[in-house]
């Protein structure tokens, strides 16, 4: 059997059926723009402040975008049973929740890009270290997604799904390096950063725009994978414990 | 033939409920077997381990010779599955649901669109092809999730209450298919709460109470000894309390039974002799308007070896999955 069939159409269903759906696109826009503007007024800064403020921007609009869209999509049509129909199909699991995420990691990657796309016009982008930023975008949003994986296998609502993404977005926006340095938080939430996976994302999208990270990026990025593929692991795990009784 | 599903043992727990307790079963290739019970019998369970949805504590698994509790996943290419309630996707057209399911079973795009074009045809839904599957009536539902569920023709088809909750033509219709499908040599798994549809359509029927299967055998073996049966039913426009006592105790002979208001079922070896029976009636005030043989069927047969009520059993499915 042709697997690759199946992972392609799954995707591109979920793309056509949640994510390009206006209300997402005008979220995926409006929502980086919101907060570039927020940021930009708030700092004071004038125009050298933006390559300060584009590193947590891009982080937060793929945290944002990736994790409501896939906890919301996925525990709707576990609601509404749709999610049966590929439990039900020929597909070996671990393909069919990669073919599932896809459209969210790619949707995470396009929002990533609205805010470089509005900072081109603001900031000088070859300074930029694309071999790192890029890759970093890659894995933010792999993680992002898979996060949002993790949630919708934790609740059985929709609004549920909202709620307890929430509870893990807001935290991660303060301590995860992406508008205030990790090296002034109190000495005792500082564990807690480290413990997060956009903490290292964020580390390398510094370093990429502006040159202001901790650790080198190899590291960064490697680890960011680690929480990928532990992620992805986790919430499979937890499917087929919960989902497949 | 071979059995093309083998059961053994099987097994299924959820919390202090055993839902399903030591089932075993063979389906024969080509088979249309029915699978019968109340709800809460254990019908859904089973199905949902057949077909890879829940895990089995126990009790082995065989879908054409390939051993589920191992390789399910090798197993979903042999199967198709309808279940109970309509799972497709309701922003996608009758169309796209079908090519996305075709899709999962690696059919190419121009294999999938003429398969969907085919399906959507002999289940009378052409016109409605590029309309959204929310919009659909639910007898239109039922029949996309019947023709998603055969997109890839599977060699084995599970069907999970197909007619419940549909009109009576819409219902009427559905056999038909169901019918047509076992023509063409489909192994089908079914199961429903109308006793009358499984003796149309099944060759051989499995009864499920409470977890356990109580009787299996073909509808024919089921229904022959009682074929031997003469019975009657008597109607009564007004009928006097208790009259199934009185009869009882003067008609020895008979074994009678009240149905309901005013409905009498009377069974014998021999053939009953009706006359005394109505002037009997008549004489204590009721004024019987109808007395008719009939035949005993499945239903009856299923009330008898399982205690349940089928009236019953019916209006609370139908209480829960809307009517037929």
């Amino acid at each position: 059997m042709n697997l690759w069939i199946a992972y392609w159409n799954i995707m591109v269903k979920d793309m056509r059926t949640y994510y390009l759906k206006p209300p997402n696109v005008s979220w995926g826009l409006i929502f980086p723009l919101a907060w570039t503007g927020m940021f930009f007024i708030k700092s004071g800064s004038a125009l050298e402040g933006i390559p300060l403020l584009l590193p947590g921007v891009v982080a937060m609009s793929i945290l944002f975008g990736t994790t409501s869209l896939l906890a919301v999509t996925v525990t709707f049509e576990k609601k509404n049973r749709s999610f049966e129909r590929l439990l039900l199909a020929p597909v070996p699991f671990e393909l069919l929740m990669l073919s599932k995420t896809s459209g969210a990691i790619l949707f995470g990657i396009v929002n990533a890009f609205v805010p470089v796309v509005m900072a081109s016009f603001l900031m000088d982008m070859s300074q930029i270290v694309w071999s790192a930023f890029i890759p970093a975008v890659l894995l933010i949003s792999v993680a992002s997604t898979f996060l949002g994986l993790f949630i919708a296998v934790a609740v059985s609502e929709v609004f549920e799904a909202q709620t307890f993404s929430n509870f893990f977005r807001f935290p991660m926006i303060f301590l995860c390096g992406l508008f205030f340095p990790i090296e002034k938080l109190p000495v005792i939430l500082r564990p807690l950063s480290y413990a997060l996976p956009l903490t290292y994302g964020v580390d390398v999208l510094h370093g990429a725009v502006h040159g202001g990270h901790a650790m080198p990026f190899a590291l960064d990025l490697f680890l960011l994978g680690a929480f990928c593929v532990g992620l992805f692991a986790m919430s499979l795990w937890n499917i087929q414990r919960k989902w497949i009784l | 033939m071979t059995d093309v599903i083998a059961v053994e043992g099987l097994r299924k727990r959820f919390a202090e409920v055993e839902a399903v307790s030591g089932v075993s079963f063979g389906v024969r290739r080509g088979e249309l077997f029915g699978f019968l019970g109340p709800n809460g019998a254990g019908k859904t369970t089973t199905i949902n381990m057949l077909t890879g949805l829940a895990r089995p504590d126990a009790g082995t698994i065989h879908i054409g010779g390939i051993d589920c509790t191992v390789r399910s996943r090798e197993a979903q290419r042999l199967i198709g599955v309808v279940p109970d309630e309509s799972n497709l996707y309701p922003e996608l057209t009758g169309f796209d649901n079908l090519c996305f399911c075709g899709a999962l079973y690696g059919l190419g795009k121009a294999e999938r669109a003429v398969r969907a074009r085919e399906l959507l045809d002999t289940f009378g839904l052409s016109k409605a092809a590029d309309r959204k599957f929310g919009g659909y009536s639910r007898g239109m539902k039922r029949k996309l999730t019947i023709a998603a569920g055969i997109i890839h023709k599977p060699q084995i088809l599970f069907l999970d209450e197909p007619t419940t909750g549909i009109d009576v033509a819409s219902a009427r219709q559905m056999r038909q298919l169901i019918a047509d499908l076992h023509r063409t040599g489909t192994t089908i798994f079914l199961t429903t709460h109308y006793i009358e549809e499984a003796e149309r359509l099944c060759d051989r029927v499995a009864f499920i109470v409470g977890g356990r299967i109580v009787r299996i055998d073909t509808v024919e073996h089921l229904i022959q000894p009682m074929q031997e049966k003469h019975v009657v039913q008597i109607t009564c426009v007004k009928a006097p309390d208790d009259m199934q006592g009185d009869l009882c105790e003067s008609f020895p002979e008979l074994e009678c039974k009240a149905l309901g208001k005013g409905l009498i079922r009377v069974e014998a070896d021999e053939p009953v002799r009706v006359g005394p029976l109505i002037r009997f009636l008549e004489d204590r005030g009721a004024e019987v308007s109808e007395a008719r043989r009939m035949r005993l069927s499945l239903e009856d047969i299923f009330v008898r070896i399982t205690g349940v009520e089928v009236d019953a059993m019916r209006k609370e499915k139908e209480k829960a999955g809307g009517g037929q």
